[in-house]
Formats: structure tokens, sequence, C-alpha cells
């Protein structure tokens, strides 16, 4: 492995969403910490996979990676172009690097346009080619690629199926020849011998082209099988990341112990013999997250420091990082 | 089972019978919805015939004659030779609906035409951009909507009646009075059509293909009217289909209050002002206007109906 | 699992079929399965293979029309739950037979309260007064894990989260104490951790009620921890019908095995590909005469495009729908 910069550099990344209230004027009255810091890095060509249940803030995170909300605070380095919430930079450039595949079929496409005109978007937005035939010839070099045929190029996704519409959603993504894609639960819509088909597809793509990818999913099977790395998100931070085998092996985070422990296998022997940690309650809400450790009112090995100070983000192994006061030093 | 189309081998490819013959598109599904609703296409015909009385009318009869004063003739009863009667002043009734048609009909579409665009351009600025944006532009459509409409006719007519000169066109010569009514009325009529589709907008831009469009690197303008219109057109399509029956009633009020469009050039309105004072003895001179502006929005209801259920991308039958 | 138990529902050769404007939706081809008094049945498959519409229709729950039950008999009690009346099904609906959805926010009435809606269902089939309701009611939420139940009673549904909302369906569902729960989907909207709560909590009450469950899913993983016997559907017909371990350690038909191969695992190292299922799942509009599977199988012969497979026993407690018999698959799990 090289030490060359990583493609994706992400600061202490928060994004808030301000809470009004107030019948004529609208005054704010708190905020929804939906991302409240976290920070990672991706190198190129690597999958990182962003996991967590809902309310975690792991499709806000990915969209305000991505500038689609503007970040509250924090620094966003893709392919060295920097983002914060000072400067003004240049999005053209950005946009045509970056992409994104979205969770639901059948909203993420307009359903006014034909294959054609979805596909083709980012060539035109960004004028990649100089005429209407030449881009018409990379559309339907785009729709083979990701196993479509040119013939249904003017087609409409209502005439499609989820799989094929997503497939679509692909297409589209890599027209402009990005170098990282945000996938955002790019398979959880779908039908289980669909999602096969959908992630071999993206595993292909990354091989033939070098793409970079995070992996936004909630479904820890399918992350173990597509990522390289993990990171597991509880109310806006990140609690724990490692290399796959080694987060699934040896999960440090009582809450990823928990979560890994609750994902079901298809194998009723080892689902007989493994150890469950159920956990009590349910999240908590992203406006009022508990003082110290947000895990800690439902954590079953939760101590008196775990109320009072917030966890570092320490290595805690090569590679290994975790924020726990199990880890943390007196 | 695969077509001769080169492809990576490990990507699984769609097989012959997945690529179906192209079901219907959803332009032919709206036609077929729409085909089925007997009201709409009576309305349909029924306003196509309409639109046909007013436009071949005027070959076989001069407008001279629709202006001809034959005082001999004055409230004489329809007769062979005038067919709907003639009016106070001896001018045959038949000529003047069918001229008067004309200005009604394009009055009415082109109020319709004034009130759309401003419609749509407030309401998609509105919900789209929200904020400050929103929260003025609101504010005044809802400060026109406490007018009566009545009211602001009224007074916009008062004021710039007389003061707009004639314009020509088609090859004929509609007076000033014609282009101040259609802005009145236009300027009038907006509010509704902006609510809706700041409504359509505000709900719209959550999509996903929104947040697409913006990840590409769209910008503002063309996910307005590129990617978001186009998907709110179905409400539009209603508004203004019953918009032009709006107009066409709005005139009739106007000319009725005598503040429309003058005589001798006649409108379907004016001329029910002019029976003002023979509504028992001569009858036939506010029946043939007022029926005709009766089976115009009638049958321009009926046709908006027709569309408002074939658009609904809710219904799901075909 | 005792050997010798008795049948409490038989369904016989049930045919369900929907009338569009664009055709007709063929979507339950002929099933007939039974379940015994104590056992947990899950009926298993993708969206479209009919998992859903079978039990609604033994439910009666299914629209008439467009929905039209061709044929078929689900023997309850000595009683065709197909063709009984309504106002006999109304006795049985709640009492006897119960069902839960996926999505509790749309099946409980958002406009009244829990504690309303549980004391309506128990006085509709139990003769008690309301205040001997409200305390059934506050027991039943105590037992379904929900805190501070007395409290609660005046609460509505969109107070409480998505896992909350499941366990007061579930108590609703148990309220009257019925022989055969059906559960559609109950966990697929809720996150895995609250997932797990609520099956532990089925498990629990599995046991202390003796239910017999039918639980309707499209998660291998749910139905390894909680099924006794599975039914997998495919296109409105059952492929294979096996008790647990046999269906997941020796799948005998194609549809079973590729399904089986296209899951990831949380407790194994990647070692190969996803085996995807190449194509789609058939077009419903078109009445099957041969083996639905036949497009997208990998061992399929000449017959299969001719003739449907029918649904036959190859080992005691194993059935499978499939000319090819495949052998021992055995694959290696743990």
């Amino acid at each position: 492995m090289n030490e060359a910069q990583p493609l994706v550099i992400i600061e202490n990344l928060k994004k808030y969403f301000p809470i009004s209230s107030g019948l004529v004027f609208q005054k704010k009255a708190g905020s929804v910490r939906a991302v409240d810091g976290i920070s990672f890095s991706i190198a190129k060509g690597e999958t990182l996979g962003l996991v967590g249940e809902s309310g975690c803030g792991k499709t806000t995170a990915g969209r305000t990676i991505l500038n689609l909300y503007p970040p509250t605070a924090g620094k966003i380095t893709i392919d060295d172009q920097e983002i914060n919430t000072e400067n003004k930079p240049d999005l053209k450039e950005f946009r045509r690097k970056t992409a994104m595949i979205f969770q639901d079929p059948y909203a993420s496409l307009n359903p006014r346009w034909t294959v054609s005109a979805i596909v083709s978007e980012p060539l035109r937005v960004h004028k990649l080619f100089k005429n209407e035939k030449e881009r018409t010839e990379r559309v339907n070099h785009l729709l083979n690629l990701v196993g479509l045929s040119s013939r249904l190029i003017n087609r409409f996704p209502h005439e499609f199926s989820g799989g094929q519409r997503q497939r679509i959603g692909v297409a589209r993504a890599l027209a402009s020849d990005p170098l990282f894609i945000v996938c955002d639960e790019p398979i959880s819509a779908l039908d289980v011998s669909i999602q096969a088909q959908v992630v071999n597809l993206l595993e292909d793509l990354q091989d033939q082209f070098g793409l970079t990818y995070l992996f936004i999913a909630h479904d820890l099977s399918m992350v173990r099988h597509i990522c390289d790395r993990v990171a597991v998100m509880y109310l806006g931070v990140i609690v724990e990341l490692a290399e796959r085998n080694e987060l699934y092996e040896n999960p440090l985070h009582p809450y990823t112990q928990a979560l890994l422990s609750a994902v079901p296998i298809p194998d009723p022997k080892r689902d007989r013999e493994r150890r469950r940690i159920i956990l009590s309650g349910d999240v908590p809400s992203p406006i009022n997250p508990p003082s110290g450790c947000r895990f800690h009112p439902r954590c079953s090995v939760a101590f008196e420091r775990c109320k009072v100070d917030i966890p570092e983000w320490l290595e805690e192994a090569p590679g290994h990082w975790v924020a726990c006061h199990l880890y943390t030093n007196p | 089972m695969t077509d001769a189309e080169v492809v990576t081998t490990k990507i699984p490819r769609l097989s012959q019978d997945e690529i179906e013959s192209p079901p219907l598109t959803l332009s032919q599904l709206t036609w077929r919805r729409f085909r089925r609703h007997k009201m709409a296409m009576f309305g349909g015909v029924v306003l196509i015939l309409l639109f046909l009385y007013s436009a071949l009318g005027s070959i076989i009869l001069p407008e001279s004659y629709a202006n001809f004063t034959d005082t001999n003739l004055r409230l004489q009863a329809p007769t062979s030779k005038h067919p709907f009667g003639t009016d106070a002043v001896g001018r045959d009734i038949l000529a003047r609906t069918i001229y008067g048609g004309q200005i009604s009909l394009l009055i009415g579409l082109t109020a319709v035409i004034i009130e759309t665009v401003a419609g749509v351009l407030i309401g998609a600025a509105a919900g789209y951009y929200g904020g400050w944006l929103d929260a003025v532009l609101m504010r005044i459509t809802e400060a026109m909507l406490n007018i009566p409409e009545i009211f602001l006719l009224i007074v916009m007519a008062k004021e710039f009646g007389g003061k707009i000169p004639s314009v020509s066109l088609f090859g004929r010569e509609f007076s000033g009075s014609v282009v101040v009514i259609v802005m009145i009325i236009g300027l009038t009529s907006w509010m509704y059509l902006a609510r809706i589709v700041r409504a359509e907008f505000l709900s719209l831009k959550e999509n996903d293909f929104v947040l697409a469009a913006r990840s590409t690197g769209t910008s503002n303008s063309g996910i307005i009217f590129k990617h978001i219109l186009p998907n709110s057109m179905a409400p539009i399509i209603v508004s203004a289909t019953l918009g032009v029956a709006n107009a066409i009633l709005a005139e009739a009020y106007i000319s009725f209050l005598g503040l429309g469009v003058q005589p001798p050039t006649a409108t379907w309105g004016n001329m029910l002002d002019g029976a003002n004072s023979y509504l028992e003895s001569a009858p036939w001179l506010w029946f043939f206007p007022g029926m005709l502006i009766l089976l115009t929005v009638l049958s321009i209801n009926f046709l908006g109906d027709g569309m408002r259920d074939a658009l609904d991308p809710h219904s799901r039958a075909v | 699992m005792d050997s010798i138990s008795k049948p409490l529902l038989q369904v016989e050769d049930l045919r369900t079929r929907f009338h569009i404007p664009e055709g007709t939706v063929y979507a339950v081809n002929g099933i007939s399965f039974v379940i015994n008094e104590g056992e947990t049945l899950a009926v298993v498959g993708e969206s479209g293979c009919g998992k859903s519409v079978t039990m609604l229709s033994i439910m009666g729950l299914i629209p008439i029309p467009p929905g039209e039950i061709v044929s078929g008999k689900a023997i309850f009690r000595d009683k065709d739950l197909i063709h009984i009346s309504e106002k006999e099904f109304e006795q049985l609906r709640g009492e006897a037979l119960a069902m839960i959805f996926q999505d509790p926010m749309t099946s409980l009435n958002p406009v009244l309260t829990i504690g309303r809606q549980i004391t309506e269902t128990l006085r509709t089939h139990l003769s008690v007064s309301q205040e001997e309701a409200e305390k059934i009611a506050v027991e039943l939420l105590e037992r379904v894990g929900i805190p501070e139940a007395s409290s609660r009673l005046g609460a509505y549904p969109h107070q409480f989260s998505g896992g909350m909302r499941q366990r007061v369906m579930i108590a609703m569902a148990l309220s009257c104490n019925p022989s055969l729960l059906i559960a559609d989907e109950p966990t697929t909207a809720l996150d895995v951790t609250i997932q797990a709560q609520i099956v532990e909590l089925v498990l629990k009450l599995r046991e202390q009620f003796h239910m017999t469950i039918i639980w309707i899913t499209h998660d291998l993983g749910v139905v390894a921890g909680l099924a006794d016997r599975v039914i997998v559907m495919y296109a409105g017909f059952i492929v294979e019908e096996a008790l647990v371990d046999d269906l997941y350690g020796n799948p005998r038909h194609p549809y079973t095995l590729a399904l089986l191969g296209a899951l990831p695992r949380v407790d194994r190292r990647r070692d190969r590909r996803l085996n995807s299922i190449p194509g789609a799942p058939p077009n419903l509009l078109v009445e099957p005469h041969s083996c639905p599977f036949a497009p997208r199988c990998t061992h399929v012969i000449e017959r299969c495009w001719v003739e449907n497979p029918p649904l036959k026993a190859i080992a005691p407690n194993h059935k499978t729908a499939c000319w090819v018999e495949l052998n021992d698959t055995s694959i290696g799990t743990s």
C-alpha cells in the first residue's frame, strides 16, 4: 500500500438542522444534531461502510459529505479539493468528480424523463461531449456497462423493475466518470435475489474503474461482504471504525457488539448457538442526545464516567478506532 | 436468450423477453383514461363546435354585417332571415354572437395565458426557494386573494379602460378595452394557481430525483423548469382549462356592469348587458348569448373534470 | 417438536386471482399446506411470490372484486374459512385467529388511543366491563414490555416508536388468546436491534401462550431463528417445504439453493462473490403452465418448460416441486 494522500478526508463534520417554533415569527428553538462531529478518511479504490440504525445520521452524513446539505462545521476534502463552512468552493468540478446512488429506485429517477435524458444529464451539465451523437454513444456504453440493453434508451422509468431502475441510477452515477461515489442504501429496497445482482455490479465497476465508495447501509451482513473497512454510527457520532474482519470478529464497543449479535444468521444451528445481547429501550432523539457517552442509557456495562465525559476517539489496535470509556485511560 | 450486443460477461444481462414491447407512455395512458370519461369527451366536442362556430362563422358573415344597424328591424323575434332575431338597434343577433364569441373566447384564452404564467412563476419561486421569498410572495398572494375579485375588476377597469390603444390580430381590430380586460382578468386570477403550484413544488422538491439532479450539478433553474415543472403539469393544465371558463364569466360580469368592451364591438357579455331592459319583452336578446356562455362554461367544466381524473397519478385505471 | 400434533389449519388447493384492467393477476396458484398446533411455520419468498395474498385470502381480507378466490379450502376448527359467512368470520377474527402486519402505523387507528383500541377488541370478543377490559389491557402491555403501561393507555399511536407500536399490535393480537397468530412481515420495517427485541418477545410469548404462529417474511435470517418448518414460495406456488434445519442444511429446490447462495453472512469471512439469480420474477399476468422458475434456473431441463412440477415429498417432512431432483446439496452450513 502506498502512502499517498487518501482520496476522501472528513474532519469533525457536523450537520445540525434548526428547529423553529412560533406561529407568526419562526424562532430557533434548538437543533436536530443529525451529524455531530465525525472524522474518517477513505483511500482511493477503497470501500468504506457506514452502518447504523435509523436516526444515527448516516444518510445525512452521506449527503453533507457531497455538500447536498451545507455543513454546519468541519472540513471535507475530496481529491485535494477542500470544502468547509468558510470558503465558497467551485462546486462544478466537485460535482463532476462525485456522484450518489440513492435508496429508492422509484423516487430517484424523474418519472417524466427518458432513460437517455436521465443518464446523460451529467454529460450535459458538465459539457463533457461535443454533440448529441457523442452523448448518445456514451449513454449506450453506460447502459451496457450496467447490464441494460441500449434499446431501452427511450423508455421511461415506470417501465422498469426496481432492480433495473437501480442500474439506471448506477449508470447515471458513472456518467461523468467520477472518482468517489456515495451509495446511500442502494440495495435496501430490492428483493434479495436482485440485491446480489446489484452488489456484484458495483464491485465489478469498482474493479474496472478504480472507484472509491462510501457504502451507507443498515444490512450488516451485506456490509461485511462488500466493504474493506467499516464505521459504526450511533446518534450522530462514530463509535467504532475498523478493518472489516477485525470489526466483525473483535467488536470493542458495546453498541457494535449488540448490533452484531442482533443480526439474524440464515443458519438455524449457528443461530441457536449464538449469544444475543438485547438492548433495552429505543434510540433517543437527536435533538437532545444523552450527556457524556450517547450510548450510556442503553449500555449494559455503563458506569459513572459514561454519563459525564464524552469518550475520546482512540486507536485501540492498529487501524481499529473506538470511542468508549472501557478503553480510555483513567 | 441474449441479444448480440457486446457487454462485459460478468454483469448479468437481461433476457430477450424482458425487453418487452414498450408499454404505453404516460401520455397514452392519460389519453386512454380521458377517453372513458363520457362527459369530458362530450364537453370537448361541444367546445370544438363552439370554436368552429366563431371561427368559421366569420367567414360566412362579415363583421360589418354584425355591426349593421337597421332600425326598421329593431327587436324582431327570430325569423328565417335573422335566426336569432335582432337587437335593440336592429343588428342581427346571430352574427353578433359569432363575433362576440371570438372576443369572449379570445379573452378567455389570453387571460388564462397571463394568469398561468404569473401563477406558475410565483408559485414555483415561493415553493422552491422558501424562506423570505416564499413569505413575501405568499403575503402578496394572500392580500390579493382577500380583495373581492369583482371589486378589483371594477377598479382596474375604471382605471385603465380607454387608456390602451387598439390591437390588430387575425385580421380584426380589437379595441384597447379588450387588452385591458385580458390584463385585468389575468392579473386577478393567478393567485389560486400560485398556491397550488407552490404546494406541488414544496412536496416535489423533497424527492430523490431532485437531490440526484443537485448532486449532478444541475442549476436551480434547470431543476425548477426541467425537473419539477414537468411533474406538476396536471394541476396546471386543469387550472388553465377551468380558468378559461372563469375568464369568460368574468368578462360577462364586467361587460354586464358596463365596464367591459364597449359596443358596437360585440361580446357575449355586453350583449347580455344590452338585453337588460328587454328581459321579458324580447327574451331572444339574452337567450342566445346566455346559452352560448352556458354551453361554453359547462363544456369547459366537463373537460376540466375529465382532465383532472385522467391526469391524476393516483388513479390506477388504464 | 412433538411427532404427533393436531393440525390447526389445513389449506387445500388455494387459488387467488385479481382482475385488473391490464388483465388477470395469478397471485396464488394452488397452495396446500398444514400447520399443526404449537408449531411455528415460516412462509418465505420475495415480493410478488404470493405469501401475503395467501394469508389475506385465508383471513377473508381480500377485496372481492377485484380479487377472486377461484378455489380452495382453509379448514380451521371444522369450518372452511374461505366459504364461511362474514358474520361467522367476525367472531373468529381476533378471538381464534389474529393477524399482525408490517406497518403498525397504518394498522393502528391514529385517532384513537391505544387503550381504547385494545379495550374495544376485548369487549367485542369477551363480555367484560370497561374497567375489567382496561385492567386486562394494562396487563397485556406489561407483558409485551411496554414500560409504565397504565399511563400509556391514554397515548396515541404516533407517540410510540416503531418498535413500541409493533409491541402494541402484538398485545392487541394476543388479547383474546387466539389459537393462531398470523404475522405478516412484522419486523421488516424495524431496525435490527429492535427486530431482535420483538423476536425475543415473540419467542417468550410463544412459550407462555403455547401459540401457533405463521410468520411471513422475505428474511431468511429471521426465519432461521424462529421457525420449526418453512415453506418457500415463488410466483404463487410452493416450491419447497421442510423442517428448518433441513431447508438450510439441505435445500432441494434450485430456487431455495440459489436464494441461500445470494445471502451474505455476518458471521463469516467473505469467501466468494454472491451468487446472484439472473433475470427477474415472472410476470404474474400470464397464467402459469410450466415451472415458474425455469427461465432463471441453472438446472433447468426440457420438461420444466412444458409442465409445472407438483409439490411432492422426497424425504420425510421434506417436499419440493421440481422435476430435477437435486441430490444432497449440503451446503456446508456450520
